[in-house]
C-alpha cells in the first residue's frame, strides 16, 4: 500500500512536465497551429529557467524567465507561419533542432564558466522549488502524500490547466479563438482578430511549454545542468494531445498515466510481470496509436479537435 | 485533416524514436563490446593482460625478456595527438569529460603543447563515414597518434590502421587490434567498484541499497561492476541487500533519476550507480541518503550525499602510451590495468562515510594491490544460488570482461 502511494507519487512527479508541454501545445493548437516544436521551447525555457534560478536564486523569477524565453522562441514560430506562412510541421521541426541546440550551448557556456567546474542551484531556490507540499494537508494519512505532497510545479500546472478550461469553454475570448482554430474565415468575417489572436496563443502556449523545460531541468535532474535535459519528453507531449483529445481537464489525467507508464518499469518486480523495459517504453505510443484509431471510427466529428489545424490562413484567398 | 495528423503523429513517433536512439547508439557501444570481448579473448588470448604488466599474455612477445618497440620512436616536438570524442568534454562530468581530463593530465605530464593535441567532438560512433571523416582531418593536420574514445570507433580505425601503417591508433573499450599501430585500452574498474561497496556497506541503516545500472545482466561490464559493488558490501554487511534498476540507457537524465527514486521508495538508504549523469547522487542528497559515484568525483554535485565516487584517471594510460612511443617501446599490446596502476580508483571518502570505512576500504586496497587476491577469486555464488567460481579459484579475464551473466547473492533477484 505504502509502495502504491508512492508509486502514484513517482507517477505525478513524472508526467508533470508532459503536463505543461500538453497544456501548451493545446493552447497553440486551439488557434489552428500546429507546432511540433514542444521539445525546443521546452529546451529554451529549461536552460532561461535553469540559468534564472541559478544567478538569482528565486524560483519566480526562474519561472518567469523559463516562459519568456519559450515565449520568445514561440514567436519566432509565430513570425514564420502566421505572417510568413511558412509550413507548419517544417518550421516546428526546426524550431526543436535550434531550440534543443541553443539550450545545450548556452549552458555548456555557462558550465565553462562556473568555477567549480559543475552547475548547481543554490540553497534558496532548490528549497523553494522543491517546497515539499502544504504544511498541515501533507500529514494527512494517505491523502496527505497523494493530493498534498508535491512541488510547487504540480499545483501550477494544475491551476493553469484549469484556467485554460475556464477560459475555452466559459469566456469569449476564448470561444473567439477556438473559431479562430476551426474556421479562421469566418471568424475574420465575425471581426475577429484573426492573427492577434493566433499570435497571442502561439506565445502562450510556447511560454507553458517553457515552464514544463524548467521542471526537467530543476526538478528532474536534481538542479545540476546536463544537456539534453527535457530528453524527448515534448513528443510525448505532442502525442498526449491527441490522447486528452484538445481538453485541458483530460490533460491532467493523460499525463499522470503516462507519467506512470513511463516509470512502471521501476517498479514492477520482474518476477511478477517479466517484461522487458523496452515494452514501457512503447506503452505512451501505442495508446496513443489505438485512441487515433478509434476516434477515426467514430462517426460524430470531433468537435475539441481545431478544424482548420495546420493550415494556413490567408484573407485575401478567401 | 485526420490524414494530415495521424502523419504527423507517426512523424512524432519516428523522430522521438530516432532521437532516443541516436542517443544510445553513442553509447552502447560498451555493451556490444562483451560478445566481442569474449570472442577476442577465446579466439587469440590477447584481449586482457592478466594483472600485472609483467604477466601480460604470453603469446604476443615470443622474444622474452623486455619487449621490443614494434614503431619507430617519434620525438616529442613531432608528436601531434588526435583525440577522437563522442561527446563534449565541456559538459563537466561523465564518461567524454574524464578521457578528455586524462588527456590534459598526459598533456601537463610530459609537457606538450597545446597545438600538439587536435579534438574532434562530438563525433557519432554509430556513423562510419563521420567518424572517418574526423579521423582524416585529424591526419591531415598530422597527427601521427590517435586515441578514440568511444566503442564505435573500433572498426573504422581498425581500417584506417591498414591504410596508414606509420600512424598509430589506439581504441579505447573494445576488443580489436593488430598489434602494431592499433591496440586497446581498458581498466578493471570492478576492483574500485569493490572498495566502493565496502563504504556502502558500513553506511546503510536500512540494509537495503540501490544500483541504477544502465545495462542489464546480459551486459558484462555493467553487471559485473555490479556484482563486484555488492561484494564489497557483502564483505563488511552480509545482511544488507542490493536492488538493482535497470535504465537501458547510457545516457538518460530522466530514467535515471526515476530510477533512483524508485529505489528510495523501497526504502534503499545508499544508492550505487553506473550511468553517466549525477542524477542518481542528486536524488539521493535530496532524500536525505547516501550514495556512490561514477566516473568523476560525484562529491561536486552532490556534497551531502556521495560517500565516495568510482573514478577513472586515464592520464595514467594516456601519459604510458604516449611516453612509450617517444620512447620507442611502444609494443601495439592492449592494456587492461587497474587499481595496481592507478587508472582506476575511489575518490576522497566523504567525512560522513561510517566509522572505520577507510581502514577497511585500505585493507582490501592492501590485498588488492600485493596481487595475493583479486575481486572475483575464491567461492563465488549467484543470487539463484549457482557457484559460479570455486574457492581457490579465481575467474580468468576473458570472463571478467565478458562473461558475467549472473549476480551475487546478495543482490535481490526479482
Amino acid at each position: 500500500m505504502d509502495l502504491l502511494i508512492r508509486f502514484v507519487a513517482a507517477a505525478v512527479a513524472a508526467g508533470t512536465p508532459l503536463l505543461y508541454g500538453t497544456l501548451g501545445e493545446i493552447m497553440t493548437e486551439k488557434a489552428g497551429h500546429l507546432n511540433l516544436g514542444v521539445e525546443g521551447m521546452m529546451s529554451v525555457g529549461a536552460c532561461a529557467g535553469f540559468l534564472a534560478g541559478y544567478y538569482t536564486d528565486s524560483f519566480a523569477l526562474a519561472l518567469l524567465a523559463a516562459f519568456g524565453a519559450a515565449a520568445a522562441s514561440a514567436l519566432i514560430y509565430g513570425v514564420l507561419t502566421v505572417t510568413l506562412m511558412a509550413n507548419q510541421n517544417v518550421t516546428g521541426l526546426t524550431l526543436t533542432i535550434f531550440g534543443i541546440g541553443l539550450s545545450n550551448f548556452i549552458g555548456i557556456l555557462a558550465l565553462g564558466r562556473s568555477e567549480s567546474g559543475t552547475l548547481k542551484l543554490p540553497e534558496g531556490i532548490t528549497a523553494q522549488m522543491r517546497g515539499a507540499g502544504i504544511p498541515g494537508l501533507r500529514d494527512i494519512p494517505v491523502a496527505g502524500p497523494l493530493l498534498f505532497s508535491y512541488n510547487a510545479f504540480v499545483y501550477i500546472g494544475i491551476v493553469i490547466a484549469v484556467l485554460l478550461f475556464l477560459y475555452f469553454g466559459r469566456t469569449k475570448s476564448g470561444l473567439n479563438l477556438q473559431a479562430v482554430g476551426h474556421n479562421p474565415g469566418a471568424a475574420d468575417a465575425a471581426g475577429i482578430q484573426v492573427t492577434r489572436y493566433k499570435y497571442a496563443s502561439i506565445l502562450i502556449g510556447g511560454g507553458i511549454c517553457g515552464i514544463g523545460g524548467a521542471y526537467c531541468a530543476m526538478i528532474i535532474n536534481g538542479g545540476v545542468w546536463v544537456s539534453n535535459n527535457v530528453g524527448g519528453l515534448g513528443w510525448i507531449a505532442v502525442a498526449l494531445v491527441i490522447f486528452a483529445n484538445w481538453k485541458p481537464l483530460n490533460a491532467i489525467g493523460g499525463s499522470l498515466v503516462f507519467g506512470a507508464l513511463r516509470i512502471l518499469k521501476f517498479y514492477v518486480p520482474k518476477s511478477v510481470l517479466p517484461l522487458p523495459n523496452a515494452f514501457y517504453d512503447m506503452m505512451p505510443f501505442l495508446i496513443t496509436a489505438l485512441i487515433l484509431v478509434v476516434t477515426s471510427m467514430r462517426k460524430k466529428q470531433n468537435l475539441s479537435l481545431p478544424g482548420n489545424l495546420g493550415n494556413h490562413y490567408f484573407r485575401e484567398e478567401r | 485533416m485526420k490524414k494530415a495528423l495521424s502523419l504527423v503523429l507517426a512523424l512524432a513517433m519516428v523522430l522521438s524514436l530516432t532521437a532516443c536512439g541516436g542517443k544510445e547508439d553513442g553509447k552502447t557501444t560498451t555493451a556490444a563490446q562483451n560478445e566481442g570481448t569474449t570472442a577476442a579473448a577465446q579466439d587469440e588470448g590477447t584481449t586482457a593482460a592478466p594483472q600485472g604488466e609483467t604477466a601480460a599474455g604470453g603469446e604476443t612477445e615470443a622474444a622474452g625478456g623486455a619487449k621490443a618497440g614494434v614503431m619507430p620512436a617519434i620525438a616529442k616536438e613531432d608528436l601531434k595527438i588526435g583525440v577522437i570524442h563522442i561527446t563534449d568534454p565541456a559538459e563537466g562530468s561523465g564518461y567524454t569529460y574524464t578521457h578528455d581530463q586524462g588527456i590534459v593530465g598526459m598533456q601537463e605530464n610530459l609537457g606538450l603543447s597545446d597545438d600538439q593535441i587536435v579534438r574532434k567532438n562530438n563525433v557519432d560512433d554509430s556513423n562510419a563515414t563521420e567518424i572517418e571523416t574526423a579521423i582524416q582531418e585529424c591526419l591531415e593536420e598530422g597527427c601521427n597518434v590517435i586515441f578514440a574514445t568511444s566503442w564505435g570507433f573500433m572498426d573504422t580505425c581498425e581500417a584506417l590502421a591498414d591504410e596508414y601503417p606509420e600512424v598509430i591508433f589506439s581504441h579505447g573499450t573494445g576488443y580489436k587490434s593488430n598489434g602494431v599501430n592499433f591496440n586497446n585500452y581498458f581498466g578493471r574498474i570492478y576492483q574500485a567498484r569493490y572498495l566502493s561497496g565496502i563504504a556502502a556497506g558500513l553506511k546503510t541503516e536500512s540494509n537495503k541499497i540501490g544500483y541504477v545500472a544502465a545495462m542489464g545482466k546480459d551486459n558484462s561490464e555493467v553487471t559485473g561492476g555490479c556484482d563486484a559493488f555488492a561484494m564489497g558490501v557483502y564483505s563488511v554487511n552480509p545482511d544488507a541487500q542490493i536492488y538493482v534498476r535497470v535504465t537501458n540507457s547510457w545516457f538518460d537524465p530522466e530514467g535515471e533519476t526515476q530510477a533512483a527514486n524508485a529505489l528510495l521508495d523501497l526504502g534503499c538508504d545508499v544508492i550505487g550507480q553506473h550511468c553517466d549523469t549525477p542524477n542518481p547522487q542528486l536524488a539521493a542528497e535530496a532524500a536525505g541518503v547516501w550514495g556512490v559515484g561514477y566516473n568523476s568525483d560525484m562529491s561536486k554535485d552532490a556534497p551531502k550525499a556521495a560517500l565516495t565516487s568510482v573514478v577513472w584517471d586515464w592520464s595514467v594510460y594516456y601519459t604510458y602510451a604516449v611516453e612509450s612511443i617517444m620512447n620507442g617501446t611502444w609494443t601495439g599490446e592492449n592494456y587492461f590495468a587497474g587499481l595496481k596502476e592507478g587508472l582506476v580508483d575511489i575518490a576522497p571518502l566523504a567525512d560522513f562515510c561510517a566509522e572505520g570505512t577507510e581502514e577497511k576500504i585500505s585493507e582490501a586496497k592492501e590485498k588488492i594491490l600485493s596481487g595475493e587476491w583479486d575481486v572475483f577469486s575464491g567461492l563465488i555464488e549467484t543470487n539463484e544460488g549457482e557457484v559460479v567460481c570455486e574457492e581457490g579459484q579465481t575467474l580468468d579475464d576473458a570472463t571478467i570482461t565478458g562473461g558475467i551473466n549472473w549476480y551475487f547473492k546478495n543482490i535481490v533477484a526479482e
